[in-house]
């Protein structure tokens, strides 16, 4: 029976292959991790250092967090990544952005149990909302902060997506199928809020058949109300659009007022 | 290189040049910025750069927007350059070449060499910072006597004290930003290395341990260096994530019991880092501790559905009780919605719909997707 790498002939081949690495100028890999183990450290104590002088700045400056994020990411680094990394550990950008995360989720499953069941919001929604639960002598938070935290959100499959819509982001909290069509019908419709078969046919040179298609998907999701009764042709109303229009949450009497 | 503005290349007031060279083509970050080669000068104020042939294309930034500089020695078929790292661009930049750019730093190609005195210049003037000179220097008068030092009085002096109170913070966040710097080109060595680790690895140039290979594991895990070695030893989880795979084993026996034996792993997120109030785990901690479940013999299953709901359930967890159920209540009620579900059982209408979805998929529930919405019937075929 053989028995691989174990016995004086196999001990010689390794040694041999050693030397014959040795020779090329090849760093084997267990000497580079004894290396990295090394280096390791010494890369603690200079981030403990930047942490002693600058981890008031993290916390407190959004703009600097921008370029560290930024930074980290141009070198391949993800400093969110785990809160056992270093970077959490000792800038303490872990726990900022985790617990964002939690109060991202949380605002997110409030929204859900609403009249309605809104699960795709604005950014900007989410931002005040989340500002909002923060309280006043919480540290500020800008929406470059939530845009990772919900990125990070991610790695729980949850449904946590962000949609491009002008010039900033619509975000899902739910595993909803929205497609290229839906999302293109949204990013139309944010201007006014709502949106027209004729308005979808005329800038997306669709046919009917397929706009009547998307628009009765967004309706069965829930994430359009029709107005059957406006002028000209019936209006569909996206609500996950309204929070720039209008602050306050439509009531039960107005949502039955309008056909969900 | 969003930093740059387009200019007539003209020097103002009280600037002078310091010194010019050609030959210089500019990089984005690590990209060829969309220019030609052209003539970089170096003044009292600016750096600006002029494309050799056409004279109007010529753009410039304030010396103020340099954070820090360092040489790029050159290499076999690579000239010597100049790294520059840029604060962010001022919300009132004037319009220049690029738009937007996702990197905070450009680089000078010395494709004609000069390099080593222009970096000598540009160290001069970034020291003496002889730009901040054309602050306006106003007498202030006085109003009480006071000898030998100049207190600055009336409105002049106040807005000379707001002037330095900014150049301070600019000099702690200049002094964060170099340090920073810093920090990262060290950061990119470990990355470097661990890369040529992770290839010997696959290429099996050498013998690691076991012992080993964790050790690695947990470096890439305390820089935030994705795993690339794909070895499953222990999935891609570290001592670390056994021990919390333990801990979240104990922590949400009784929750997942009061929640019917399956919790959305959101859920657990919020439950376990407000719990931990601090050193809180990231979502990527949380499931790669949930993937050890089954491997350390826990009595928890980490689930994903169809949707992409990931769900921690009890691994007691009956599938048929739980189907069986589902057809139970929808039976009962004529049929269901998930709402409807939800509010019956006490669940979340995410889980509830992930239920009616699995008795879907076996094939005791039919659906009825209408405008009015998604609505279960049972299965009479």
């Amino acid at each position: 029976m053989h028995r691989r790498g174990v016995g004086a002939g196999a001990i010689a081949k390794k040694k041999l292959a050693e030397v014959k690495y040795k020779e090329r100028g090849t760093v084997l890999a267990e000497d580079q991790i004894v290396q990295m183990s090394k280096q390791i450290d010494t890369f603690k104590s200079h981030l403990e250092e930047f942490a002693s002088k600058h981890k008031q700045e993290i916390r407190k400056n959004s703009q600097f967090r921008v370029q560290f994020q930024e930074m980290c990411a141009t070198i391949g680094v993800d400093p969110l990544a785990s809160g056992k990394g270093f970077w959490s550990e000792m800038l303490g950008v872990g726990d900022f952005y985790y617990e964002l995360g939690v109060q991202i989720i949380e605002v997110c499953l409030a929204l859900k149990h609403r009249n309605g069941g809104k699960w795709l919001i604005t950014l900007d929604e989410l931002h005040q909302r989340v500002l909002k639960g923060r309280g006043k002598y919480a540290q500020d938070v800008s929406q470059d902060d939530l845009v990772r935290a919900i990125k990070k959100l991610k790695a729980m499959g949850n449904g946590f997506g962000m949609i491009p819509v002008g010039g900033s982001y619509l975000v899902q909290s739910v595993p909803a199928e929205l497609n290229m069509d839906h999302t293109v019908v949204l990013q139309l419709a944010e201007k006014k809020g709502y949106v027209t078969v004729s308005e979808i046919k005329d800038n997306l040179k669709w046919e009917r058949e397929r706009s009547c298609h998307v628009l009765d998907d967004l309706l069965k999701e829930g994430l359009a109300w029709l107005d059957s009764q406006a002028a000209g042709e019936p209006q569909y109303w996206l609500p996950a659009l309204f929070s720039e229009m209008s602050s306050r949450d439509v009531t039960p009497e107005e949502a039955n007022q309008m056909t969900p | 290189m969003d930093r740059f503005a387009w200019t007539n290349g003209l020097l103002e007031m009280n600037e002078t040049l310091v010194i010019q060279q050609r030959g210089v083509k500019l990089y984005d970050g690590d990209d060829k910025a969309k220019l030609d080669v052209g003539v970089v000068l170096l003044t009292t104020h600016r750096l600006i750069w002029r494309d050799h042939k056409n004279h109007e294309c010529c753009i410039a930034l304030s010396l103020s927007q340099i954070i820090y500089f360092e040489e790029q020695a050159a290499g076999i078929g690579k000239s010597a350059k100049i790294v520059i790292h840029l604060y962010p661009v001022p919300s009132n930049k004037e319009p220049g070449p690029y738009q937007q750019s996702k990197f905070p730093y450009i680089k000078l190609s010395f494709k004609e060499h000069g390099q080593i005195e222009f970096f000598r210049r540009l160290t001069e003037e970034m020291t003496q910072k002889r730009w901040e000179n054309t602050i306006p220097q106003t007498v202030s008068t006085a109003t009480g006597s006071q000898t030998g030092k100049t207190r600055a009085v009336g409105i002049v002096g106040i807005e000379r004290k707001i002037e330095q109170k900014r150049k301070e913070t600019d000099k702690n966040i200049s002094e964060a930003f170099e340090d920073l710097s810093q920090l990262m080109v060290k950061a990119k060595e470990m990355v470097e290395l661990s890369r040529s680790i992770a290839n010997k690895i696959k290429d099996k140039q050498g013998d690691i341990t076991e012992d080993e290979t964790i050790r690695f594991k947990s470096y890439l895990l305390s820089m935030g260096i994705a795993n690339p070695v794909t070895r499953e030893t222990h999935g891609s989880g570290t001592h670390y994530h056994m021990q919390l795979a333990k801990q979240l084993g104990d922590m949400l026996l009784a929750p997942l019991e009061e929640r019917g034996g399956m919790m959305a792993l959101t859920e657990v997120y919020c439950l376990v880092n407000r719990a931990r109030g601090m050193e809180l785990l990231s979502p990527e901690d949380l499931v790669n501790a949930c993937k050890m479940f089954e491997s350390m013999k826990l009595p928890l299953r980490l689930r994903v559905f169809d949707s992409g709901v990931m769900v921690v359930q009890l691994q007691s967890h009956s599938e048929e009780e739980m189907i069986a159920s589902a057809l139970d209540n929808v039976t009962d009620k004529g049929s269901l919605t998930a709402e409807e579900f939800a509010k019956l059982l006490g669940l979340s209408v995410l889980l509830s719909k992930e239920r009616l979805l699995l008795a879907e998929k076996m094939g005791h529930l039919c659906r009825d997707d209408s405008v009015e919405g998604l609505r279960f019937y049972p299965n009479l075929f």
